[in-house]
């Protein structure tokens, strides 16, 4: 509705277009495919639209500043793309109804307010069938950033598959606090092949434990967010690769045209949001094809990485056999599946 | 929890590798703050001397032309401080302050056309016989040069500050710059050189995390190690043998709280993160802590 009363004016300038961003738009993951997804979208409408951005913006209230001068300064859409920016984007959209919002990876929204966000954990299990089937040692190393449930998500669908093709596998998870610190990662993958991990998994933005782990040798990793192929044939074996080019193409469109609404989505392998990384030659024949066959069994939506049964960490049932997570339990998950050793910080 | 995963001789190896970087940029502020100069740029000298060390290291193959490209890097920002303060009579934590936004918005622009690229290698060296030495061995005779080289500058610093004339000179400039100038000691060119020597070493810690620690480029790298090395210097007393504690139980912790965390400890998370910090103030105030030298972040100049 108010779209539509607004058309007439912003038809005749450019659509304006903010992104905010956690991390600099040079840390080759999460931050960096976000501004593949702003410069395509630049490529797609050329001078139709005018992209601004201002990047490692604290998920703090600096963020509620910058989001104010981007809507004062006359943005159409405001992407905010990281999950600490949540109320924070609330609070702007109260303030400037007239400006659509779009949160990635929260769950609050509002009439100006939309979330998107990518089925992240269906990548998640491809990689946990290559680590627990790769895995010598059988320690699976984790580095976490913060215990939200995205990233425990992340966790316990990695275990899951690893455990389903190898039942002694451990994982032994640390939390960095932090999205991006290349020392402080590095140090905790060192840690983690230290203590015996021969596999690392990662939910943080550089490639600084990508390079600890082809340092110390033998151990493989995956690329997070972005493909990080330049890591390859290892130790990087295969990766999880964000797409965000044609939600971003999409969500403008609609600007243009009038049709915005708020609206939640959460897209996944099959709809090409999530993107599995080229699997390197470094993964046996037999493991790259069942893994392959995962990613494209979860594709066409033949099998979902959450089914049951699956108890919790506590012993207690979560899903009865066959049955299959719902998005609101996913979406706020707070609990590790049963097997996983150790507690999440509160 | 399973403890017995630590295995402590590796624990205490990565100890001296993680406080190396800050260390090395502690060290050179020391010299710099002991010469009466406060210079708050630490953090933007350190991430310039990470990107002026990678591009060095990957443009000739050499990692040590890096190591020498950060330090030159490093003192020449820190010379644009020094010219600022020492000679325009700028305010020196307003400066600095914006020597750091400086410093990590120019690497950022020098740093375009490095990402993703490889540094080349800084194998460790295995010192003969002293490396052979068992548990000794590994923890401290094994590793890539540059970790000697920071206990070596230490070692360097507190000997150049006590038991030399040129020692004696630049504390003399920094605990009353009005006292030396009236002994005939040029005040601005002994800080100038204090400047110099604190930029380099500020790159040489930058580029230890660009082509050793990490090893890579990517911006904003340093993450804060800048800042930690400025409260070291302060909460050691500015001495150096208690700076190189203060950093080695920083770098300690840091190491530490990671292992308890893989080993599954039962102690919230949130704890063993700001236990790096927490450590290194109480063990450094509990010893005391020196008097800052009595010039500290004084403007000088001859007429006044």
């Amino acid at each position: 509705m108010v779209a539509s009363l607004g058309m007439p004016a912003l038809a005749q300038d450019k659509t304006k277009v903010g992104f905010v961003f956690v991390g600099p738009v040079g840390d080759g993951g999460w931050t960096y495919e976000h501004n593949q997804g702003r410069l395509a979208l630049e490529a797609e409408f050329g001078d139709a639209v005018e992209t601004v951005f201002v990047e490692s913006v604290p998920e703090g209230p600096d963020a509620e500043r910058v989001m104010t001068q981007m809507a004062l300064g006359g943005a159409d859409l405001i992407f905010t793309t990281s999950f600490g920016y949540m109320d924070q984007t609330m609070n702007i959209a109260a303030k400037f109804p007239d400006v659509k919002f779009e949160h990635a990876t929260g769950f609050k929204r509002a009439d100006n307010v939309s979330t998107y966000s990518a089925r992240f954990y269906e990548g998640r299990a491809v990689q946990g069938h290559i680590a627990g089937s790769m895995t010598k040692s059988n320690i699976v190393g984790y580095i976490g950033s913060f215990p939200i449930p995205e990233v425990i998500r992340g966790i316990n669908s990695a275990y899951l598959h690893a455990k389903k093709v190898n039942p002694d596998v451990e994982f032994k998870i640390v939390w960095a606090y932090t999205w991006f610190d290349p020392a402080k990662e590095a140090e905790a993958a060192t840690v983690l092949i230290e203590q015996g991990a021969d596999v690392i998994l990662q939910h943080t933005d550089s490639t600084a434990p990508q390079a600890a782990a082809q340092a110390a040798g033998n151990v493989i990793t995956f690329g997070q967010a972005s493909d990080m192929a330049e890591f390859g044939p290892t130790p990087r074996v295969s990766s999880i690769i964000d797409n965000w080019a044609p939600y971003y193409i999409a969500r403008t469109k609609a600007v243009m045209d009038g049709t915005w609404t708020s609206t939640d989505t959460w897209d996944g392998i099959g709809a090409g949001m999530v993107g599995i990384g080229e699997i390197t030659d470094a993964v046996p024949a037999e493991v790259k094809a069942s893994a392959e066959a995962l990613r494209d069994q979860i594709a066409a939506g033949d099998y979902h990485p959450f089914i049951g049964p699956i108890n919790k960490q506590d012993g207690s049932a979560w899903l009865a056999d066959g049955e299959t997570a719902d998005d609101g339990t996913l979406a706020g998950m707070n609990f590790y599946v049963e097997g996983i050793v150790g507690d999440i910080p509160q | 929890m399973d403890l017995s995963a630590i295995n402590p001789i590796l624990l205490l190896a990565s100890l001296m590798v993680a406080a190396t970087p800050i260390l090395l940029a502690a060290i050179g502020e020391l010299v710099v703050e002991r010469a009466g100069v406060l210079n708050l740029g630490v953090e933007g000298m350190m991430i310039t001397g990470a990107i002026c060390g990678f591009a060095v290291a990957v443009g000739t193959g050499s990692p040590w032309l890096g190591f020498m490209g950060a330090a030159l890097g490093g003192a020449l920002l820190s010379l644009l401080f020094g010219v600022l303060t020492q000679y325009l009579l700028s305010n020196q934590v307003a400066t600095g302050l914006a020597l750091t936004l400086f410093g990590l918005g120019l690497s950022a622009l020098m740093g375009q056309g490095y990402i993703g690229i490889k540094a080349p290698a800084f194998p460790d060296i295995h010192i003969p016989l002293l490396g052979d030495i068992p548990v000794i061995g590994p923890i401290v005779f094994q590793h890539d040069p540059l970790v000697y080289v920071g206990l070596l500058l230490t070692g360097g610093v507190w000997w150049f500050l006590h038991k030399t004339r040129g020692g004696l000179i630049l504390r003399a400039v920094g605990e009353n710059h009005d006292a030396a100038h009236a002994l005939g000691y040029k005040v601005i060119k002994v800080r100038m050189l204090a400047i110099a020597f604190g930029g380099a070493c500020a790159g040489l810690g930058g580029a230890y995390l660009s082509l050793v620690r990490v090893p890579q480029w990517t911006e904003g790298m340093t993450a804060g190690a800048g800042w930690i090395a400025l409260a070291i210097v302060v909460f050691a007393g500015w001495k150096p043998w208690r700076l190189l504690l203060g950093a080695y139980l920083f770098g300690g912790v840091t190491v530490l709280q990671l292992n308890l965390q893989a080993a599954g400890l039962a102690i919230p998370v949130e704890y063993l993160s700001m236990s790096p910090y927490l450590a290194t103030i109480v063990v450094l105030v509990i010893m005391s802590a020196g008097r800052a030298p009595g010039s500290l972040g004084r403007i000088f100049h001859a007429s006044r």
